[in-house]
């Protein structure tokens, strides 16, 4: 463990950090909300650690400005391509959960997965 | 540049196409669009298959005028040509048999919504077999998880939406490991697509640099697609999903949407990173682990069981447990066992499905075991298509679960440390898969006079025969599924070549 | 009973033998009975009731989370593990980064001659002034192809959970909160008066200026969805469904989903089989330029605008 080199990639160690934050909340949390809360956070971590990717320092963004063509003034634009077909699906994905939420909430009355399942075992359905 | 080396493209972008298409369709017409999308694409895919095994070689195909790796491109060999075709024929027979349910079960407003599903969920498959490139994989990917729980939760109960929640957050783990591991190996190696990582992971395993980020996006992008395609601790959400969906939901479900995840672990096995550097690490020495425990476990559940699908349903987690058992022994043998079992298991697991509803329509739809007693004699072609089904999960000769057995048996003896566990799990995992397969086939076939009838939720008056006039795209469906099975039973020393020549070729 | 013989001449043959002994009434060589001859099974009523009882009195037993030991310490034992194998994860996550090379160095294995092809050539072989735009309409337009369908999915699955298709049913009545609208209030429709068309205009703004500046389909498409869902809020919906209604949306969508496929398809056709491409690829810099990407931008953006709207009418009304 190279903790010299893990200072220095301090954004890459929060993204880390945030996306195991994430995870843990989508994994343990009761609450189906809370849940999809922790989806969020989980890909907004993985896309900021994408993002980082294209960072060059002294750069600027991958507009042409003036014409200048040189490699060496703008960043990397690959990344921000990946992040952007990301996003969209995070969004849907979000979309996709509200709406199971709000159909079992309805019927229902909670929002505890682990009690819902508990009542269709006893309901024998 | 052959006409015919343009099919692949066609196909994805027909079935994409008429996802959209179909929704501005009633639900009738979008039917038959379905149906005429699946069978073109079907003819196209032997097209391309019959074209390849001419020709010998794979070839590659440009998406856009920019080669790769600035552009997209897909890659088709006779391995990806012939699970195409394969993928098309059990989806077709699953939408035939399956559409009575469908029609009693779904709404009227809602049944173009579900001939889009299905149409977005082929045009994923494809994308996944053919794709050269690994993050137009994971955008299809998602596209596989999200139809995959429109299938399930189409039929609008408490037990399916509970059911679609349970797969969604499983599949989204998944999906967010995948993410992180592609992240990882693109910053290692700079390239996206498959044949150009493959030279600099190579190039990084020579000289060592950066072996813990090489190796930890290995086992994320392996834990991630092995957590998506249900293998034993993340199986919890498999029968509720299998078991209260409408029958051709069930069917696809568990014959093709786990099995587009474990085609794309193959690819990033051997395409993205080596099979020989995925054999040093320790990654399949993991999935081998859970694969055995889940041959075990997924049978005992299913002996537990009372209700007939979802008996099958934890069947399924056992034979996924194979699969990644033949990952993980660790030679090209085993992974061509697996291969061989993906094909079987498709082939095989559709049947009992769609089986299981003709014997539960002779019983007045009580799905109960008791309940199922002389329905062999009510539903002929029913039962006999469920002994068929049963006696190839156990692993009968003249079917095809024999012969997947038995390359997993002659693959397991090549592979040294691993070869007593291996067979010893065999044993026991046919003795297991015998006891609930073949208690259900007797009591099909135990007449009623023999049992006590309090037991059962229907009085017996109520229950009747089924002939096969009565359901004549059902039994269509089941003359075809049986077929195939003898078929690949019978005479499966051309399609191990097969895939053996597009094993070769993969590299 | 034989029709040709009679009662003991058939009890005398072979056969009658035979299926005694099969039957296993009598045993032919010991003369004896082998097996007991089977019967109707028949068990008293009280007992399977007793059973079927004692069952359903197990079942609340296991289920009763209260009072049931073993499921709270399972519980709490896979809580534990959950625990330990989320922390173990983030501390695997952490050492892999910690031998990633860094951030914002110029020597990386990312920045090869992919990058370098793009940020060169970019503005001669796409015709876009930004490079991102080019690179996800044009070098890798297959990804954004998946992702647009992706976006229609994903509406089309909360179409099959949320709309309400019987008009006059309970859940309906329940869903349309028309009397909770705000009517008339002043504040609102006075913002909402002179907001929204300078929203729309910089939404169509970002979207046709694409290729030309920081922008695109899917930023456009967003800005024009909260357009429009302030719109709705401030005047309601009868107002909105004047002009924008679920066959619009239907149609819109398929016609802008159809038109990227089609031209798509055309470009990835000619660029398999080495045709030349007769889109021209105009000045860089003004806006009718950069070939197909400016219809594709158009179509993005129709699409999420579309899905924005619909998500929220959707979410709200259970309809149009």
């Amino acid at each position: 463990m190279n903790l010299a080199n893990l200072l220095n990639n301090y954004e890459e160690a929060v993204a880390m950090i945030l996306f195991g934050i994430g995870f843990s909340n989508l994994l343990l949390q009761k609450n189906l909300i809370k849940k999809i809360i922790g989806l969020n956070i989980m890909d907004t971590a993985t896309y900021l650690f994408l993002a980082l990717k294209g960072y060059i320092a002294g750069r600027k963004a991958p507009i042409v400005v003036d014409g200048v063509r040189s490699v060496e003034a703008y960043i990397n634009p690959i990344p921000s391509g990946l992040v952007l077909t990301g996003i969209v699906v995070s969004v849907s994905v979000t979309a996709l959960m509200l709406s199971l939420t709000i159909r079992l909430y309805r019927r229902y009355h909670t929002l505890d997965l682990d009690e819902i399942t508990t009542r269709l075992k006893k309901e024998g359905l | 540049m052959d006409f015919v080396q343009n099919f692949p493209f066609i196909s994805i972008i027909l079935s994409l196409f008429s996802g959209p298409l179909s929704s501005v369709l009633s639900g009738k017409k979008a039917k038959m669009v379905n149906v005429a999308v699946i069978s073109i694409i079907g003819v196209m895919s032997a097209a391309v298959l019959a074209y390849v095994l001419g020709s010998g070689q794979e070839y590659v195909y440009t998406m856009g005028h920019f080669p790769a790796p600035w552009g997209n491109e897909i890659r088709v060999g006779c391995l990806e040509a012939f699970m195409a075709l394969f993928f098309c024929v059990i989806m077709l027979l699953s939408m035939i048999g399956g559409q009575k349910e469908r029609e009693a079960e779904i709404e009227k407003t809602k049944q173009n919504l579900y001939y889009i599903m299905v149409n977005l969920l082929l045009s994923s498959l494809l994308a996944l077999i053919y794709t050269n490139d690994l993050f137009t994989a994971y955008v299809f990917v998602e596209i596989n998880t999200i139809s995959a729980c429109g299938l399930i939760m189409i039929k609008q109960n408490g037990r399916t939406i509970e059911a679609a929640t349970r797969y969604m957050i499983m599949s989204l783990l998944g999906s967010g490991l995948l993410l992180l591991g592609i992240c990882f190996l693109y910053d290692l190696t700079g390239h996206l697509l498959m044949s150009n990582i493959q030279e600099a992971v190579r190039v990084l395993h020579d000289t060592g640099a950066y072996h813990i980020p090489l190796m930890v996006s290995l086992g994320l992008m392996s834990v991630g697609l092995a957590i998506k395609s249900a293998l034993y601790p993340f199986h919890a959400w498999l029968p509720d999903a299998y078991g209260y969906s409408t029958l051709s939901s069930a069917a696809i479900l568990s014959s093709l949407v786990s099995k587009g995840y474990i085609f794309l672990l193959i690819k990033i096995f051997f395409r993205v990173i080596g099979f020989d550097i995925v054999r040093d690490s320790k990654v399949i020495n993991v999935l081998f682990v859970f694969g055995v425990a889940g041959m075990i476990m997924g049978s005992v559940s299913a002996i537990k069981e009372n209700n007939i699908r979802r008996m099958i349903a934890y069947s399924s987690v056992a034979q996924i447990g194979y699969i990644y058992m033949g990952f993980g022994l660790g030679t090209t043998a085993g992974v061509i066992a697996s291969i061989y079992h993906v094909i079987s298991h498709a082939a095989t697991k559709s049947l009992l499905f769609v089986a299981a509803s003709g014997i539960t329509d002779a019983s007045a739809g009580s799905t109960g075991f008791f309940d199922l007693t002389g329905a062999g004699y009510r539903n002929k072609l029913a039962g006999v298509a469920f002994t068929v089904g049963s006696l190839s999960m156990v692993g009968f000769p003249m079917f095809s679960g024999f012969i997947s057995k038995l390359l997993f048996a002659q693959a397991a003896v090549g592979s040294t440390h691993k070869m007593l566990p291996t067979l010893i799990a065999l044993a026991i995992s046919t003795v297991l898969n015998a006891v609930y397969f073949i208690k259900t086939v007797i009591r099909l076939y135990t007449p009623l006079k023999y049992v006590p009838t309090e037991n059962m939720t229907h009085k017996t008056d109520e229950l009747f025969t089924v002939t096969m006039e009565q359901q004549p795209f059902k039994s269509v469906a089941l003359i075809c599924f049986i077929l195939l099975n003898l078929a690949l039973g019978l005479s499966s020393e051309p399609l191990i070549r097969l895939i053996q020549n597009g094993l070769g070729m993969f590299a | 009973m034989s029709k040709k013989l009679s009662e003991e001449q058939y009890r005398k043959t072979r056969s009658f033998q035979l299926k005694q002994w099969l039957d296993g009434t009598k045993d032919p060589f010991l003369d004896t009975v082998e097996m007991k001859p089977q019967e109707e099974f028949r068990e008293d009523r009280t007992v399977i009731r007793e059973r079927s009882e004692e069952k359903k009195r197990l079942l609340e037993k296991v289920y009763d989370l209260e009072h049931n030991a073993e499921m709270r310490i399972f519980q709490r034992i896979y809580r534990i593990f959950s625990v330990i194998f989320c922390v173990s994860l983030v501390l695997m996550l952490l050492i892999a980064v910690s031998n990633l090379p860094t951030v914002g160095a110029f020597e990386r294995p990312v920045n090869n001659e992919v990058a370098k092809r793009y940020i060169e050539d970019g503005l001669d072989e796409t015709g876009a002034v930004n490079i991102v735009t080019g690179m996800i309409l044009d070098y890798r337009a297959f990804d954004t192809l998946g992702e647009s369908h992706v976006l229609f999915i994903a509406t089309c699955t909360v179409l099959i959970l949320l709309r309400i298709d019987k008009k006059n049913s309970k859940d309906y009545m329940e869903a349309n909160d028309r009397t909770h609208e705000p009517k008339n209030d002043i504040i609102l429709q006075t913002v909402a008066r002179i907001l929204v068309p300078p929203i729309f205009i910089f939404g169509i703004y970002v979207i046709l200026c694409g290729h030309l500046g920081p922008g695109g389909g899917f930023s456009g498409g967003a800005v024009i969805g909260a357009g429009l869902i302030l719109y709705l809020n401030a005047f309601g919906f009868a107002k909105t469904e004047r002009f924008f209604t679920e066959k619009i949306y239907k149609r819109m969508s398929f016609c802008a989903l159809a038109c990227y496929a089609l031209a798509k398809s055309y470009s990835f056709y000619t660029g398999a089989n080495h045709i030349e491409s007769i889109i021209p690829l105009g000045t860089p810099g003004a806006i009718l330029s950069s070939g197909l990407i400016l219809i594709l931008n158009i179509c993005v953006g129709v699409v999420v605008a579309g899905t924005m709207y619909t998500f929220y009418a959707i979410f709200r009304k259970g309809g149009y």
